[in-house]
């Protein structure tokens, strides 16, 4: 039909870049006008984990010399993950379920699918300027961190691929939930969440507990973890990188896919 | 009344001369055949096929009462609402095929504010534009211009939990204004609100119109409709009953508007002896009903005429006969049908 090929130039691709990139600078404004917000909300937790972990228990002699070495890059993985689960898991419900703000977006012209995309590339780059941000703090509160320069490359890209699997975890949770659940999902979903993806304690280190090291081993954030460990303190007995990359390759693939076809669900009745 | 789920085009061009076509003839703005909408686990179709057309330029209602489906009509219109079967055309693009450029072309007002809470009022006019394209200096000036047109200037920096649902109701129609729509889709842009808001309203929406926008709205609110709207397609259980000019529905009514004489009956109470005949027997007059003796200043007759044509063209003529019969003309009432009257007969229900 010529009507459709005449109006298809407004529509093309360049339009949807524009339009993706207008929604992302949006996302970008909020945050930095509420900045403040934005850092309590990403420091404290781990500031307290770090702090009292780290620091108090170690200063009263409770934990062996060398414990903070181990939690710190689980703490990098924590931050990363519950970071990007929470920017993109806690405004969608709302927006979804309560708030309808998302409509103004899903109208905007560009493919639904790109809405999502954007969501999950902001809450990506929140979750890696959260932990990027927990290095100087990590320095702050322990007088040194781990770090080895040879293991950079190996941190950068667990970094990214720890915040997109917070992303996508986010994604699937913000879709699946209507608000009226939101309390019960985030005590179900969450807490565990939390405290069995290896962040406070290294996976091959539960060969003493077998059930619960199956149990963290079927959480993502384990092999964030792990590698994390494997980039900053290889001495301490990690799960090989190039697992933990392949896990999570293949988890955020099932993630993804999930989280999108919830996403198409909720965006169009 | 033709109970039609077609637009009934001849009916329709009688009263608004339709544009003569100069080449080929234009593209309606909103054409819509056969449209269903079965959501998953319904018994029943929230629309069940539906056919209508918008013309360029035209304001087109949809009136029915709750749960009619309007909401879901325009969501399939709009992208939000996958057809089920049946196609949706917005300026010729089929909006389930084609959504992207769809989206382009229409503006929503939605029933409900969908505000972006974390932005003022102002950066939700100039983020609206720039997700359509627009660029930030024009952005910018645009939405001056709308706020202040709005009656929404001095505000322009407050978020928009501190709305009122009448605020903010003006604000996404501004919103809605920033990318240059063709189509305006506005989802009972006026439920919810006091008088005076619902007549700024209103006056926005003509101003619209008298520049050339295409703007579909639905209502369960006959008023309106009949106020707004060229044509009006009543709607009920997910079907469109009738589809027309306000004037034209309302015409179609058989019998329904009514003279009422009030007369001074100087003799006493009752009416004289052969008026009720004489009165029959006018032109037009369907049937005469005495609707009571009223007491307020000394007796008073009161006659209800039921007629098939205007009323004004009637009055002389039963002025005449009553002083024929001795009684003097104190007071005339004109009853014109509504189109909740014109509802009440297509359905045997009341709108609300
Ligand atoms: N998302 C949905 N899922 C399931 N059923 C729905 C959904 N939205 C609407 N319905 C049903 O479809 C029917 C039509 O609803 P719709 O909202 O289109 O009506 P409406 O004419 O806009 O009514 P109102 O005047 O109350 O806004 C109703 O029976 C409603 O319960
Ligand atoms: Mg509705």
């Amino acid at each position: 039909m010529s009507a459709v090929a005449e109006t298809a130039p407004a529509g093309a691709s360049g339009g949807q870049a524009r339009t993706f990139f207008a929604v992302l600078r949006r996302d970008v404004y909020v945050t930095w006008s509420e900045l403040p917000v934005f850092l309590a909300q990403v420091i404290l937790q781990p500031l307290f984990l770090l702090f009292v972990f780290g620091k108090v228990l170690s200063s009263l002699g409770y934990t062996q010399n060398g414990y903070s070495d181990l939690l710190f890059p689980g703490l990098l993985a924590l931050t990363a993950v519950i970071t990007g689960m929470q920017t993109l898991a806690f405004p969608l419900v709302v927006e979804f379920g309560w708030t309808k703000e998302i409509e103004d977006r899903l109208l905007a012209p560009m493919a639904t699918g790109l809405v999502a995309a954007e969501k999950v590339l902001f809450a990506t780059m929140r979750a890696i300027i959260a932990t990027s941000i927990m290095i100087p703090v990590g320095i702050l509160v322990l007088g040194s961190i781990p770090w080895r320069w040879s293991g950079v490359p190996l941190l950068v890209v667990v970094l990214v691929l720890g915040s997109l699997l917070g992303a996508g975890l986010g994604l699937v949770m913000g879709t699946l939930v209507v608000p009226n659940r939101i309390n019960i999902v985030f005590s179900l979903v969450f807490t565990p969440l939390l405290f069995t993806g290896c962040s406070q304690y290294p996976w091959p280190s539960l060969s003493r507990l077998p059930w619960f090291q199956y149990v963290t081993a079927a959480n993502p954030m384990t092999y964030v973890s792990e590698a994390m460990r494997a980039a900053l303190v290889p001495s301490v007995p990690h799960i090989e990188p190039w697992i933990c990359l392949l896990v999570l390759a293949g988890a955020l693939a099932v993630l993804m896919s999930i989280g999108v076809r919830g996403f198409y669900r909720r965006a169009i009745d | 009344m033709e109970r039609a789920s077609l637009p009934d085009e001849q009916a329709a061009t009688g009263s608004t001369p339709a544009p003569v076509p100069i080449a080929a003839p234009a593209l309606p703005a909103v054409l819509v055949q056969s449209l269903v909408k079965r959501y998953p686990k319904s018994p029943v179709n929230a629309v069940d096929g539906v056919s209508f057309e918008v013309r360029r330029g035209e304001v087109f209602a949809l009136l029915g009462p709750n749960g009619a489906g309007k909401t879901t009509t325009v969501g399939m219109l709009t992208t939000r609402v996958r057809p089920t079967s049946g196609t949706a055309a917005i300026d010729g693009l089929d909006v389930a095929r084609n959504p992207v450029e769809a989206r382009s072309k229409l503006a929503v007002v939605p029933q409900r504010s969908n505000l972006d809470r974390s932005l003022s009022i102002r950066d939700n006019l100039v983020f609206h534009a720039a997700y359509h394209g627009v660029g930030k200096a024009e952005a910018r000036a645009r939405a001056d211009e709308l706020l202040a047109q709005f009656g929404l200037g001095e505000r322009a920096g407050v978020k928009p939990d501190l709305f009122s649902g009448g605020q903010a109701q003006r604000v996404m129609i501004a919103r809605a204004l920033m990318h240059r729509p063709q189509v305006l889709f506005l989802d009972e842009p006026s439920t919810g609100l006091d008088p005076a808001a619902r007549l700024f309203v209103w006056d926005r929406l003509r101003e619209l119109k008298e520049r050339g926008v295409t703007l579909m709205l639905t209502t369960h609110d006959m008023h309106e409709a009949a106020e707004l709207s060229d044509r009006v397609a009543i709607m009920d259980h997910g079907r469109i009953l009738a589809l027309d000019t306000p004037q034209a529905l309302i015409h179609s009514l058989p019998g329904s508007t009514t003279l009422e004489l009030s007369a001074h009956a100087p003799e006493g109470a009752g009416a004289p002896e052969g008026l009720l005949d004489a009165l029959g027997a006018l032109p037009d007059v369907q049937r005469v009903e005495s609707v009571g003796e009223d007491s307020g200043q000394g007796p008073e007759l009161r006659l209800r005429l039921y007629l098939g044509g205007p009323a004004p063209a009637l009055l002389a003529p039963a002025a005449a006969v009553l002083e024929r019969h001795g009684l003097q003309l104190s007071a005339v009432e004109i009853g014109t049908p509504t189109l909740e009257d014109v509802f009440i007969h297509l359905t045997g229900r009341k709108l609300r």
